[in-house]
Order: structure tokens, then C-alpha cells, then sequence
């Protein structure tokens, strides 16, 4: 015998449901930087990622259920295949798939019993910075067009207002990693430090050719992460390097 | 685009678990776009497409490089002078084709894709092998076309990461895949070619030496075979040659390949019939 539930108290209930299941999770941010774009997830696991490739200048970052998130990757993947195989590799956007990405998200918000508990950033590196578009879609298909840096996830609003004070758009790449990570390791309120091995780190390489998604791991990401403090620690006692010197070596 | 994509959600074969192949998922969502779908009955149509001609591969220590020539030709015709027949498919592969063109190149952008989408939804690259026998599929796939007269063979070379050493794959036309060791050349110009290369490969030859082996075969094939063209120097059109070691796939630039088949052909100047061999 089902109950009357007035929609407004229905969608509030599923919303809420949503939230709940997202803010269990770690949090990633993705951000612009000198060469590019920077995506950085709090991630224990090697192989399940929550950052990935969807074509040649598009990455995609997720939080929340994993199943829920990897689902949503393989469609990106195929509908830019296809896409990029019917017309031209030039004729994939990233607003293409945002849209894509929004109109499955509302539609499974709107129509199923359980909202998919994702929010995901879908990031497109331009020929110039003023180029590079990031876009945020969360769990009931809303989608915004962000400047800049974006976090997603639990408290991504936390992140997002310690990611803020150290963003610098034409930052190198291991400042920018530097205030990723110093933003994601204040989530909750909390201070903690993270280590290479709990990052998962990729960049979509602006002067690369043909595919600009990258990942960084392994010794480049320790490098990366230790110049970063170091940088760090001289800004702030008033020195003013910040080159990002052995950027393009092994790995 | 797909049916039901209007109404702004995509079909449900995108959000499957499915497959990591694209051919296969193509074939499920729009048939349509893939080559050779719908057949019309009835052959002697070879004319309604230009040939690719002669390719050459080489492997050389710590790496394989792949050569085309540049010329389509329709029966006495030259349909095409800067025809592009060499392509690269990943970081590790490329491949070349000979016979009908329209189908090749088609075929060529499906392993393309194939490669790089098994690579995004799988979280890894096809082993060398994986890929030798993907493309084994695709040509077999060209089949029925085949029997109406495109025929399309391509040449695989790619980089082998765990034996670490170049190495290169021939096809027939139903998709019978062969290792070939050290060298091979297909196309109409490729028997001249591999007599060619035949007697100017060595087991220690660097990457230039390799590309200029490549470019005097190319030349010989050229000189005995009218489908196939030789380097345009008033045009300034060369040969493709198409690196691949360690380090991933490099195109040769122009400058490059010009100034190798310059000197190749200020060779034949002094000496028609190019380099000899030493007896014994």
C-alpha cells in the first residue's frame, strides 16, 4: 500500500540520499596550470581510478561509487569514439560530453528510485589557457562551466575554499600539484599528509601531440610532490623560485 | 546520430558492460558506419578506386621503421602524388597499406580507433600481438569486398615492449597473418624492392642507415615498376618513413627524408642502378 510523498519531499529525500553516499568518499580536484591542465584524486587504488582519459584533449575526473562513475566513463569513451571516427578527431568537445554526461545524470536522478551517487568533472585542454574548459556535473544532472579549479566530492567546498587561496592559473606544474594536494589534505577540516601513494595524479598536456591526457606516477610524482614543498617552503620565507626544472625527464 | 539520441540520452548498449572492442560496439549501435556494411552484388567495380602501391619495413637494432611511397595510381592513370599510406595507429604501431586505397585508408582509421579504445576502456594497450591479430580480424572483415575486386593488405610494424626489438606482420587478403623477420616490402612495386633490400640489409644498421635502405629500395621499385613513384624533388614530395623504438612512434620530418633521398638520388646520377653489393 504505497504512501502519498509530496515530489518536492521525494527529490529532497533522494538528494539528500545522494549527498550522503558522495560525502563518504574522498574528494579530487582539477585545476589549470602553465602547461595545462591538472587532475589530482585522493586515491589508495592503482588500478581503480577515478581520473581518465576520454580522448585526445578531454580527462575525466570522478568521485563518489565507483560502478556508478565507471559506467559513466565508458559511455564517455564510446560516444567520443564513435564521434571522433563518424566526423573528425577535431569535432569531439568536451561541452559535447558534459551535455551527455547531465542529461543521463537527470534523467536517472528523475526517473529511478536511487540517484547514482557521482559528481564528475570533465575537463578539456585548449591551444590557450583562455581555451581550457571545466565542467562540473553532479549527481542530479546540473552542470557548471568553472574558471579555473574545481573540487568535487564530501566536503568539496572545504577544498575548494583552501584550493582558492593558492591557486595561480599560470603556476608550474609542481606549485600547482603542490596546492592540490595541500587543499585535498584539508579535507573535513582535518590536516593530514598525503604521499604519492595515496595520489592519483594525470595532466592533459597542452604542447603534447596527439593525446595530451598523461598520467604522473612512480618517481616523477615524488619528484614533483618534494619540489613542490620545497618551492613551498621559499615562497613563503620570502624567496621567489618556482620553476618547474626536471619536468620532462624519465617515466 | 543513434537512434533515440534526439531525445538526449544515449542507447543502452553505451552504458553496458559490453565490449572493449570498437568494431564489435560499432556494429551494435550503428552498423551503418562501419566499411563493407551493406554490400551491392556484382564485381568488376575495382575501378572505382585508386591502388596504393609499394611499402617497405626494416627492423634495425632497437627498433622497426616502415616506408611508403607516395603514389595511387588507376590503371595508367596517377591518380594521387602525395597520398598518404603509412599511418600511425598508437604509440607503438603503425601501419601501411597496398592495394584499393578508399577501403585501406578506412581500414587503417578503424584499427586506429580500435587501438586506442581498447586501450582508454581497458586501462592498458593490446600486446603487440593482441594488435597483430585484431588487424588479422579487420582484413578478414574486408572479405566479401575483396572477392568484388578491393583487395586491401596492410603491413603491420610496431615495437614490442617485453622482447623489446621492432618487429614486423604481412597479411594476405582473407586475413592469414605472417611474422615476417628482419625486412619485407608489399605492393606492386615490392618484389623489385625486396630484391633491394635484400642485398643492402645489415644486422647492425642504425636508424639512418635503415631509413636509406629504405628509400634506395623504394627507389628501385620505383625504377622498375610504373605504379610506384619515386622521391619528387621539384615538388618537393617524399617518401613517408614512419620511426618506431623505445621512445614511441616519430614521423620523419620532410627536411629529414629530403636530405636522405636527395643523397639517394645524386647517388643514382653517378651510379644508375644504385649501391652493389660486395661478392663473398
Amino acid at each position: 500500500m504505497p504512501f502519498y510523498v509530496a515530489p518536492e519531499q521525494q527529490m529532497k529525500d533522494k538528494a539528500d540520499y545522494a549527498r550522503k553516499g558522495i560525502a563518504r568518499g574522498r574528494s579530487a580536484v582539477v585545476l589549470q596550470y602553465e602547461g595545462g591542465i591538472l587532475m589530482v584524486a585522493d586515491n589508495m587504488s592503482r588500478t581503480l581510478h577515478k581520473i581518465s582519459e576520454i580522448y585526445d584533449r578531454i580527462g575525466f575526473a570522478a568521485v563518489g561509487r565507483y560502478p556508478e562513475f565507471e559506467n559513466l566513463r565508458l559511455m564517455g569513451v564510446r560516444f567520443a569514439d564513435v564521434r571522433g571516427y563518424q566526423y573528425d578527431r577535431r569535432d569531439v568537445s568536451g561541452r559535447q560530453l558534459a551535455n551527455i554526461y547531465a542529461q543521463t545524470l537527470g534523467t536517472v536522478f528523475s526517473e529511478s528510485l536511487k540517484p547514482w551517487e557521482v559528481e564528475i568533472v570533465v575537463a578539456e585542454v585548449g591551444d590557450a589557457a583562455d581555451e581550457d574548459e571545466i565542467y562540473r556535473i553532479t549527481f542530479d544532472g546540473s552542470i557548471v562551466d568553472e574558471q579555473g579549479f574545481v573540487a568535487v566530492g564530501g566536503s568539496s567546498e572545504h577544498v575548494s575554499d583552501v584550493l582558492k587561496d593558492r591557486f595561480a592559473a599560470d603556476a608550474s606544474l609542481s606549485a600547482a600539484l603542490n596546492a592540490a594536494t595541500h587543499a585535498l589534505a584539508r579535507e573535513n577540516g582535518e590536516e593530514r599528509e598525503l604521499e604519492a601513494s595515496n595520489l592519483e595524479v594525470a595532466i592533459l598536456e597542452r604542447a603534447r601531440q596527439h593525446r595530451k591526457f598523461r598520467r604522473i606516477h612512480g618517481r616523477r610524482l615524488t619528484r614533483l610532490i618534494e619540489e613542490g614543498k620545497a618551492n613551498g617552503r621559499a615562497a613563503s620565507g620570502g624567496g621567489t623560485s618556482g620553476a618547474d626544472t626536471a619536468d620532462e625527464a624519465d617515466e | 546520430m543513434f537512434e533515440g539520441f534526439e531525445g538526449g540520452r544515449l542507447p543502452a548498449a553505451f552504458m553496458s558492460a559490453g565490449t572493449s572492442s570498437f568494431t564489435e560496439f560499432l556494429s551494435s549501435v550503428s552498423p551503418e558506419m562501419l566499411p563493407g556494411h551493406k554490400l551491392p552484388p556484382g564485381g568488376g567495380t575495382e575501378h572505382l578506386t585508386p591502388d596504393a602501391t609499394t611499402i617497405v619495413a626494416l627492423t634495425f637494432p632497437g627498433g622497426v621503421l616502415v616506408a611508403g611511397d607516395r603514389r595511387a595510381t588507376q590503371g595508367n592513370v596517377i591518380a594521387n602524388r602525395d597520398m598518404e599510406k603509412v599511418f600511425r595507429t598508437d604509440e607503438f604501431s603503425a601501419v601501411a597499406i597496398a592495394g584499393s586505397a578508399g577501403i585501406g585508408i578506412e581500414l587503417a582509421r578503424l584499427y586506429q580507433v580500435e587501438l586506442e579504445h581498447y586501450e582508454k576502456m581497458e586501462g592498458r594497450s593490446l600486446s603487440l600481438e593482441g594488435k597483430a591479430n585484431k588487424l588479422s580480424q579487420m582484413v578478414r572483415g574486408n572479405l566479401g569486398m575483396a572477392m568484388q575486386g578491393f583487395v586491401v593488405v596492410p603491413l603491420l610494424v610496431g615495437f614490442d615492449e617485453n622482447t623489446e626489438q621492432g618487429r614486423v606482420f604481412s597479411y594476405d587478403a582473407v586475413g592469414g597473418r605472417y611474422e615476417e623477420h628482419r625486412y619485407h616490402s608489399i605492393g606492386s612495386g615490392s618484389v623489385f624492392a625486396r630484391g633491394s633490400v635484400k642485398k643492402l640489409y645489415r644486422e647492425d644498421l642504425d636508424q639512418t642507415g635503415a631509413t636509406k635502405v629504405a628509400l634506395e629500395a623504394l627507389y628501385d621499385a620505383a625504377d622498375d615498376d610504373s605504379a610506384t613513384g619515386g622521391p619528387d624533388l621539384h615538388r618537393k614530395i617524399f617518401p613517408l618513413v614512419d620511426v618506431i623504438t623505445e621512445d614511441g612512434h616519430r614521423r620523419l620530418s620532410t627536411e629529414e627524408v629530403a636530405r636522405l633521398a636527395t643523397e639517394v638520388v645524386e647517388g643514382r646520377a653517378a651510379n644508375p642502378d644504385g649501391p652493389t653489393a660486395p661478392l663473398g
